[in-house]
């Protein structure tokens, strides 16, 4: 674990002095490359007066709600068109198809519709996550080896017995995998909503900062976003690691 | 000898889509007695495994009928040609996967995995992954899984091939006690002529795919079989008739 972190460790290190030393002797102002310190008092102005974890929550909980909902969806759909090819030969052109439209350009859309607030960017995530989670999970179904379903035929099992005990575990693996693409994804759904138009999350905050030429807080913004990535990222890898024990790789 | 408990009629496969019209199985007749035990010979792409897979319900047979007395499927222990484990699972966990599809309590599942993880010889392997385990110790969990749940019929799918000769002729004794005392009827399919008389009462043989029942031999050999059955003059005899019959 020491050995592990000691690396990353170093290579911040080296990051924060090189970024220190650009800021200071560089010449480019602070307004366009602001230090590592006044960043960090930035953040802390931004903890202390709350809105920065006001703005996080917002964003968190548009992210969260985009999650469910898209991984719910795409999970029950792509494990029903796994499952029925004509359904898959009805369906797929207006999946591919819409998969062709880049949500960005929707998203003021979606904002004019749903308005500003929490609904239209949970939409938007949902939008964002619904494909990768989609296509793992059939790919996931799919794979599913023949000879276990014939194991179960062979002890009369029900449906539901099947999908529980066999389905949902063999394909569990890519499954995980679609929900690692789609959790870091839905980040950048929620900030492509929040930029486009928001009253408040982190996107928010980036806007506000751009406009008050308020460089640190962009910042600020911008190293939580990645927090939130690569907690979301962490959460899948805990659960592979968790419910991929049987696999040589997790 | 008791009533037949299974009647196969007329029983024709045809795998159409693929291959254009690939005869696996031609107009197979046979009766099955109550806790008789069958071995099917044949070359391989014979059609045994189809067979198998007919009677477990997998896949229908394209004409011809098959009938168990009661009128319902019996409850199957199926023993595949490939271990077919849930990589998933532990030994214990793939064991009692019958038990658990079954919705038997679990106290008296934990009681029957240990006694087939003791009959099976898989002892320290407990909790062992499939991915840890040798191909015979694989087909051993896949053999305990097909007695767990006591059922009717077992049907077996060249169960022994994968083991090593000490264990294969372990289990034999194994399965015949097993047989023996839980009174099971058995249909197993095997590529070894001294496999079909240690353990059967009948030999089909089948011919060439497609395939037909060339031979349906009783085997008179008394029981218990030990090991020194081989050197008794009827067992001579009984393989080379059989030997003569596969060519
Ligand atoms: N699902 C299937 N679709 C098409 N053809 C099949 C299918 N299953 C089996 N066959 C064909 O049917 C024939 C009989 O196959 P089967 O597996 O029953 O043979 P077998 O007697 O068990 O052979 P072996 O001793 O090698 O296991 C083979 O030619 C095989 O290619
Ligand atoms: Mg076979």
């Amino acid at each position: 674990m020491y050995k592990r972190l000691l690396p990353i460790v170093f290579s911040a290190f080296v990051f924060l002095l090189a970024w220190s030393l650009a800021a200071r002797y560089s010449g480019i102002p602070n307004f366009i490359l602001p230090s590592p310190l006044s960043v960090w008092a930035r953040f802390l102005r931004a903890v202390n007066d709350g809105s920065l974890a006001y703005h996080t929550g917002i964003t968190l909980s548009e992210i969260v709600l985009g999650l469910i909902a898209g991984v719910t969806i795409a999970t029950i759909l792509g494990y029903l068109l796994a499952k029925s090819r004509s359904l898959e030969k009805i369906l797929s052109p207006y999946i591919v198809a819409s998969q062709a439209i880049p949500v960005v350009a929707i998203a003021p859309l979606l904002i004019i519709w749903l308005g500003d607030g929490i609904l239209s960017k949970a939409i938007i995530c949902a939008l964002i996550v619904f494909f990768p989670v989609l296509v793992n999970t059939i790919v996931g179904v799919r794979a599913v080896p023949a000879a276990l379903y014939d194991l179960m035929n062979s002890l009369h099992a029900s449906r539901a017995q099947i999908l529980w005990k066999v389905e949902a575990p063999a394909s569990l693996p890519v499954f995980l995998g679609g929900m690692r693409v789609g959790a870091t994804l839905s980040v950048i759904g929620a900030i492509v909503g929040e930029l486009v138009d928001a009253q408040s999350g982190l996107g928010f905050l980036l806007r506000v900062g751009d406009f008050q030429y308020d460089t640190p807080m962009v910042f600020v913004a911008v190293f939580t976003l990645i927090a939130l990535a690569l907690m979301l990222y962490g959460i899948v890898r805990m659960l592979e690691n968790k419910f991929l024990k049987w696999q040589n790789i997790s | 000898m008791s009533a037949s408990i299974l009647t196969v009629r007329g029983l024709s496969v045809v795998f159409s889509t693929e291959n254009n019209g690939l005869h696996a199985l031609d107009s197979v007749s046979f009766d099955v007695n109550s806790r008789e035990f069958v071995c099917v010979l044949g070359p391989s792409g014979s059609g045994k495994t189809t067979l198998l897979r007919v009677l477990a319900g997998l896949i229908p047979p394209t004409s011809g009928s098959f009938t168990f007395s009661g009128g319902e499927q019996p409850s199957i222990g199926m023993v595949f040609q490939q271990a077919t484990l849930m990589p998933w699972r532990t030994v214990t966990e793939n064991i009692g996967l019958p038990l658990e599809v079954g919705k038997v309590n679990q106290a008296v599942a934990r009681e029957k995995i240990r006694d087939l993880i003791e009959l099976v010889g898989l002892q320290g392997f407990e909790d062992s992954l499939p991915r840890d385990l040798s191909g015979g110790m694989a087909q051993r969990v896949a053999i305990a899984r097909a007695l767990i749940h006591d059922p009717d019929l077992l049907l077996l799918d060249e169960p022994f091939a994968s083991l090593d000769a000490m264990t294969r002729e372990r289990m034999w004794m194994e399965l015949s006690r097993i047989w023996q005392a839980r009174q099971k009827t058995v249909v197993m399919v095997t590529h070894s002529i001294n496999e079909s008389l240690f353990l059967a009462d009948r030999v089909l043989v089948f011919t060439q795919r497609p395939g037909k029942i060339k031979m349906d031999m009783e085997v008179d050999l008394p029981r218990p079989r030990e090991d020194d059955i081989r050197y008794l003059a009827r067992f001579g005899e009984l393989a080379r008739q059989l030997r003569a019959t596969i060519e």
